[in-house]
Parts: structure tokens; sequence; C-alpha cells
């Protein structure tokens, strides 16, 4: 009882708050996971509550600290010498990349396309969070004001990670290509297979589902993000494949990869914006014409965090199909890219 | 009770909360996931059970919602999971207080289990359920922690005087 001015208001009870509390958290779970209906509030909340997760990040800051003071002048020496012996390599690999893209242009032109034109990148500082148990996020040190918009392609210096799937003022959510609600769309680099590379919650291995016993893939194949549904660009690596079995029980084979990126242990990130041209590059093959639409949609409906960049970032996967000589791409799988139909049947 | 001992006692639970709320998104390497307690339940527990005029499913449904926002989880989903732990709680806080130590955890094993079953299944309605039984796991690291976090929380409300 609660009495005020003389008034008995009687509180609640137990039973009644629950289940009036219950009601509210289902609407506010229908509104957020069907409709987005609640960004501008999760954002709002996301900056005030951002405080806890840069307490949270202090140990490990400070552990680095230790660690770099610990190593002294020393390590430093060794480190700066090793990357001072690498940059040439890479430059050496770079002049190459160059030639190649300015013959790549070259060649698109011939066939009167859009050149491949190289994409903005940023580096963003990962703040050290634990993400949810079994599911596989990151917090980056960038928001609204850097640019960043929800379906971006986050990537490190070996591959594919992952892309943002909420942008806060201050700092965005990265979901990773190994998230349980991720899948990102992958053709074989030996031979443009196509398939899609679906997380499953553990920490280093994605899953390739939905290829039948016949399909070209073998052990130490290289998976590039083949560039349908719209949201990752054509041909960044993003999983090496590590181990095939083919249960005849089963339709379909059951293929485990190893993400190339470092998903555990970077400081770093690099988001990138990709552009139209990149996004819609491999797409034309006239004798695959329907499997964008039906490698799109387990992506587009899966999470609800892929479906939207999905919807927004690519609306026609399939501009020009009225080549028909193989195309000339970026990283090449080689000159026989009309192959294997069985590549994507949709689930 | 004057209005400084309330405010008092106030900032000490919001702080225990905000203890466990740092733990829970303190990274740790991967594998250490799957046996990482769920401190905010626990915590709610005890609050629920030692003072259950004042800490109950309000309590619980806005330290969900903290969590459903750090975590980037579905709006409701924490909270609906604490609110039905604090509920469960303070309906039995008068047998649980009368409970022995060991006893009390394996209710917090129940508790906890039901928390994480709970979550399970409305990711597994949104598509994104992990595949792995490691799911469990915390809560029986929960109740194997439990008697000592009890002693602790104790020892932190009568040397508050939060009642």
């Amino acid at each position: 009882m609660l009495q005020i001015h003389g008034w008995q208001i009687r509180l609640p009870s137990n039973l009644t708050r629950f289940v009036l509390l219950a009601l509210l958290s289902v609407s506010l779970m229908l509104l957020d996971a069907r409709g987005h209906h609640l960004e501008r509030i999760r954002a709002g909340l996301t900056v005030l509550f951002a405080p806890i997760q840069l307490v949270a990040a202090i140990p490990i800051r400070v552990g680095g600290w230790m660690v770099d003071f610990v190593r002294g002048d020393q390590a430093l020496q060794e480190e700066v010498e090793k990357l001072r012996t690498e940059q040439p390599l890479l430059m050496a690999k770079l002049q190459r990349y160059d030639a190649l893209e300015a013959e790549n242009a070259h060649l698109r032109e011939l066939l009167g396309t859009s050149a491949l034109v190289a994409e903005k990148a940023v580096a963003a500082e990962l703040l050290e969070v634990a993400s949810e148990p079994f599911r596989r996020t990151l917090v980056i040190a960038k928001g609204e004001k850097d640019g960043l918009y929800v379906g971006q392609p986050v990537i490190d210096a070996y591959g594919i990670r992952g892309q943002v799937s909420e942008v806060g003022v201050l700092q965005s959510k990265v979901i990773l290509i190994t998230d349980p609600g991720h899948a990102i769309p992958v053709q074989v680099n030996r031979n443009g297979l196509r398939a899609i590379a679906f997380g499953t919650g553990a920490p280093d291995s994605v899953s390739i589902r939905y290829l039948t016993a016949s399909a070209d893939i073998k052990v130490g194949d290289l998976l590039v993000s083949s560039g349908i549904g719209g949201t990752f660009p054509f041909g960044y690596p993003v999983a090496k494949v590590t181990k095939i079995v083919n249960n005849p029980n089963e339709s379909f084979l059951d293929i485990t990869a190893t993400p190339v990126a470092q998903l555990s242990n970077n400081r770093e990130v690099l988001l990138i914006w990709p552009t139209k041209a990149a996004l819609t590059l491999p797409a034309p093959k006239p004798a695959e014409d329907k499997k964008p639409a039906a490698a799109k949609k387990p992506v587009a409906k899966h999470p609800p965090e892929v479906k939207k960049p999905a919807e927004t970032a690519a609306p026609k996967p399939a501009p020009t199909p009225a080549v028909s000589t193989p195309q000339p791409v970026v990283t090449p799988p080689p000159a026989e890219p009309a192959s294997k139909p069985a590549a994507v049947p949709s689930p | 009770m004057s209005m400084n001992t309330v405010t008092r006692s106030r900032l000490i639970i919001a702080g225990t909360f905000l203890v466990a709320l740092v733990l829970t998104i303190l990274p740790w390497p991967v594998w250490t996931e799957q046996f990482r307690p769920n401190w905010v339940a626990l915590v709610l527990i005890y609050w629920c059970m030692a003072i259950p005029g004042r800490i109950g499913v309000g309590s619980g449904w806005t330290a969900g919602i903290i969590l459903d926002v750090l975590y980037g989880s579905t709006l409701g989903e924490n909270a609906l999971a604490l609110s039905l732990i604090a509920f469960l709680t303070v309906h039995f806080h008068l047998q649980l207080r009368m409970f022995p130590r060991w006893q009390q955890a394996a209710v917090v094993l129940l508790l906890v289990a039901a928390d994480n079953l709970l979550l399970l299944w409305i990711k597994h309605l949104s598509g994104q359920a992990p595949a792995t039984w490691g799911y469990l796991t915390p809560s029986i690291v929960s109740m194997i922690i439990w008697p000592w976090l009890f002693v602790i929380l104790r020892d932190i409300r009568r040397h508050g005087n939060v009642s």
C-alpha cells in the first residue's frame, strides 16, 4: 500500500508486474526484429551506456600498454626491422597490381562496362568488449559522423571480417562472418563455383551449405566474395576450405572453411566504401542469370542485420546480361567462369 | 530511514549491478565464453531474495534492457528473461532464504538455466541460434560461484546497511 495525501494506492502485485513487463518485452522484440522501428531509441540508449563499455575495455588497453612497456626498445626495433623488410616486398607486389588494374580497366573499357575504381578505406579501432555469448560481434570506435552505414563491409589485411550491423553516434557494431546470423555469398577462386558461407557461432569456422556432391570443391580452395547480394565487393578473400564431408544420407555436402581474416586478434579493422562498379561487377553471366536472385535470398532473409543492406545497396544485381564472353576480373577465376550450374540451389 | 541512507543503499545496489554488467562484457579469450557465469542474473537473484520489496521484476527488466543494449541483441530478450528470474525469485524468496547454501545453489542453477533456455529459444525464433550445447554450461558455472558471490553480496549489504 502506498499512501499519498490520504489516498491509498495499491501497488500492482508481483505477478501483474511480471505479466505487464513480459508483454512489453515481447512487443519490443517484435518491433525491433520485424520492423527495425527502434533504431533511434537503441542509438540513444547505446550512447547512454557507452561508459560501461569503456570501463570494460580498460583492462585490455592497460594490458597492451604494459606489454609494450615491458617489451621495450629491443622488441620494437625488431618489429621495425621486420616491417622494413616486408615493405619493399609489398610495394613490389603492388606495382604488379597497378599494372593489372590498368589492364583490367582497359579491358573493361573495350567491353563497354564501367571501370573498377579503387574504393575508399578507413581504419577503425576496436573497442575491446566481449560479445554476447555465442554471437560474433565487434564494437568499433567509429560512428555516424564518419559516414558509416549499415551493411558496410569490414575487412582486415587478410580478408573479409564482416559487416557493420548497427551504427551509433560514436561507436558501431560489426557482425562477423562467423556469427550464427550471418551469411555471405562466395565463390571458389579456382573455378568460380558459387556458394554461401554461413556463420555458425564457432570462433574460427564458417559452413558452406547447399553444395551437392558433384560440386567441384576441394580442401584448400580459397573462397572469395562473389559480389552477389550487393553488400560485399567482388574478389576479397573470405575463407579457406578445411574439411569436406560427404554423407550419402544428406542431400548436400558438409563443408567447413576457416576464415582467412584474423577474426580474433587485431586491434584495428578496415572499413571500406565499395563503389557501385565493384558491387555489381561479377553479376552478369548470361548462363547463370537466375542465380543472383537465388543466392541473395538466404542472405536477405536470414539475419535482420543483413537484410537491410542487401535491399538498399543492390537494387539491380544483374545489370548487363548482354556480355557473352568470359569476363575479365581483378582476382582471376581463370578464363572459364561460366561453369558449374549446380552452384547455389535455393534452400 | 533517512533520505541519505535511502540514496546510499540505492547507489550500492546500482553499483553491484554496474560491476556485474562490466564483468559481463569484459573481454576474455573466446574459449572461456561458455564458462562465463551470468553475472547480472546472479546479482539480481541475490537482491530479489534479500530485499524483494525494493528489487523485483522492474529492476530485472531494466537491467535486461541495459544488457540488450550493450550486447546489441534484440531489444527485450534479456529483459524478458531477467524479469522472469526476478519474478520467480521474489515469489519464492522466503523459501530460498531458508534453504541451505548448496540447495540455494541448485535453485540458482535452475533459474539461470531457465534464463539461458529462454534466450536460446528467442534466438531460435529469429534464426540466430548457435549450433552448440555450450549454452547450458554458464548455468553450471553460475551455480558453482553462487555460494561465494552470496557471501560477498551479503557482506556488502550488511556493511552498507542496505535493507
